[in-house]
């Protein structure tokens, strides 16, 4: 693999770009790895990464059913940031938007990181109180954050409406200027560009279809390109980790949803910054195309259908016609749905299971972009040491039975 | 966007429901007798099927009353609909294999 550079630039160029090497290799599976990772979006990418740099563990596979990125990889919003209340989700959030800082020259790939800075608007006094209280327990774990006054939102964000006279009116918001956004397709095609040239094989249209089990031990796994022995078996299986984990008759305290998203056509730069809004719910922020990206909340039902219900657009376009109203006659170019594995408390499950040798990683729910790198780095790992790193021991499957919950939905006040 | 039949109401749009999850849950009969782990599962534990699934909704903007509903979570097809407190059966393999209009037409009259 060819390391990209201005030196490669230049030399492509004599040969009009039509003559780049492939970013990452094509093999056949092999009959035996020792870690096999199911699931080939941005966090099973980074685990496999990770497995390899940090661990020295390269006899391993990523099986994919369908393309690189194809799944929420492809299907968030792309933004980035930390700004998460309790101290254990902080510390995990924290470590990811660092690795993102430095991404882009690790991998070797440009993942278009833009701290252009997240802005959560506050809507009513209860929003300005539970929106202080969060910069300052954002401050005390040492991760960026301020308060910004109805003005000062206006001053950083010019295209915002703060008139006093609309139904939730403007009172204020956090603003996290290390958090932005970041090329979702870049940070899985440069993950997986940076495992495959560390010898990991990426195997496309390979479907699981089993785990083979031995006594209780996961020894293996049945796909729809053959058996392959495996010394380890971690699950990234995002909106479909149920049923993965179903074939290890292992139960999870997850639902899938459909969340849906949607662009716009593409305009001139008018937004430049990200801004969330939690009490009317939604989100948006400009692309560099120029599209606005606008997402929400899921639809309530439980769907593995990649579409959802037309009225959850509908409460999302309100909101941001409220916040934003000079968008009133743009067009919306596509709408979209990634099923997303929400957990009860609203906090990933990065863990051993009950099944030797089988390590899940899931629930991320409506927020797992932003966690892609620092999910990879301790899924890798948990898997490497068979025990957590100290930074996802408190995402343990078990902490649904001790009761200790990270219970984010209502604490962060934050859409995710 | 779905069109859910009330069973007392008939068919009426997605947006004057409620969604409430997996249902046939049934509470313990006696939650202090139970395990750590058996509260988890009571709790937290989904069937999260991909396929038929048994599903709570109430028509909060309507009659205002709870039923059962059976759908199928890729195609987002109402298989049948059910009052609360009925068995889950027919299984769904025998619920799937007939009109759904019919079962519905069975349940209001």
């Amino acid at each position: 693999m060819s390391n990209y550079s201005i030196v490669s630039l230049i030399r492509n160029a004599f040969s009009h770009h039509e003559h780049w090497g492939r970013a990452w290799r094509d093999p056949a599976p092999k009959p035996a790895y020792d870690v096999v990772i199911i699931g080939g979006g941005g966090h099973g990418l980074a685990t496999a990464y990770y497995l390899a740099k940090e661990h020295g563990i390269t006899n391993v596979a990523v099986l994919e059913k369908g393309w690189l990125g194809g799944g929420n990889t492809g299907r968030n919003t792309t933004i980035l940031r930390s700004n998460y209340l309790w101290d254990e989700s902080a510390a995990l959030y924290e470590k990811s938007l660092q690795l993102y800082e430095g991404l882009s020259q690790d991998l070797n790939y440009n993942t278009m990181v833009s701290q252009r800075g997240v802005l959560n608007l506050a809507h009513n006094l209860h929003d300005v109180r539970e929106s202080v209280r969060r910069v300052n327990a954002l401050r005390l774990n040492g991760i960026d954050s301020e308060w910004l006054t109805r003005e000062q939102v206006k001053e950083f964000c010019p295209a915002i409406n703060i008139a006093p006279d609309v139904r939730y009116p403007i009172m204020g918001g956090t603003l996290q200027r290390r958090g932005g956004t970041a090329r979702h397709d870049a940070v899985a095609w440069g993950f997986a560009r940076a495992a495959s040239a560390r010898g990991v094989d990426i195997i496309q249209n390979c479907e699981v279809t089993g785990l083979r089990r031995v006594g209780g031990k996961v020894v293996g796994v049945e796909t729809s390109r053959g058996y392959i022995q495996a010394g380890k078996v971690g699950v990234v299986a995002a909106g479909h980790s149920s049923v993965v984990a179903g074939m290890a008759d292992l139960r999870l305290p997850l639902e899938s949803h459909p969340l849906q998203a949607l662009v716009s056509e593409p305009i001139k730069p008018v937004l430049d910054c990200v801004v969330m809004s939690n009490a009317v719910h939604v989100y948006v922020s400009q692309s560099d195309k120029g599209e606005l990206v606008i997402g929400a909340g899921i639809d309530s039902y439980n769907s593995y259908a990649q579409r959802g219900s037309f009225h959850v657009i509908e409460h999302q376009i309100g909101p941001l016609l409220e916040l934003f109203p000079i968008f009133s006659r743009l067009r919306l170019l596509r709408h979209w749905a990634g099923i997303v594995d929400t957990c009860p408390d609203a906090s990933p499950i990065i863990s051993k299971t009950p099944v030797e040798n089988l390590f899940i990683n899931c629930g991320w729910g409506t927020g797992g972009f932003k966690a892609t790198p620092g999910s990879g780095w301790v899924f890798a790992h948990t898997i490497a040491r068979n025990e957590p790193h100290v930074l996802n021991a408190p995402f343990s499957l078990d902490r649904f039975t001790s009761g200790y919950l990270i219970d984010e939905h209502g604490a962060a006040a934050v859409a995710h | 966007m779905l069109l859910i039949h009330c069973p007392w109401c008939g068919p009426r749009d997605e947006i004057e429901f409620a969604y409430g999850g997996e249902a046939h849950r049934v509470r313990p009969a006696d939650p202090s007798a139970l395990s750590d782990a058996e509260w988890a599962d009571f709790l937290f534990l989904r069937a999260n099927p991909k396929g038929v699934h048994r599903e709570r909704w109430v028509h909060a903007h309507g009659c205002r009353r709870w039923f059962n509903v059976e759908r199928h979570t890729v195609t987002h097809e109402i298989l049948r609909v059910y009052p609360p407190g009925a068995a889950a059966e027919p299984d769904a393999a025998v619920a799937e294999a007939q009109p759904p209009q019919a079962s519905q037409q069975g349940v209001r009259s």
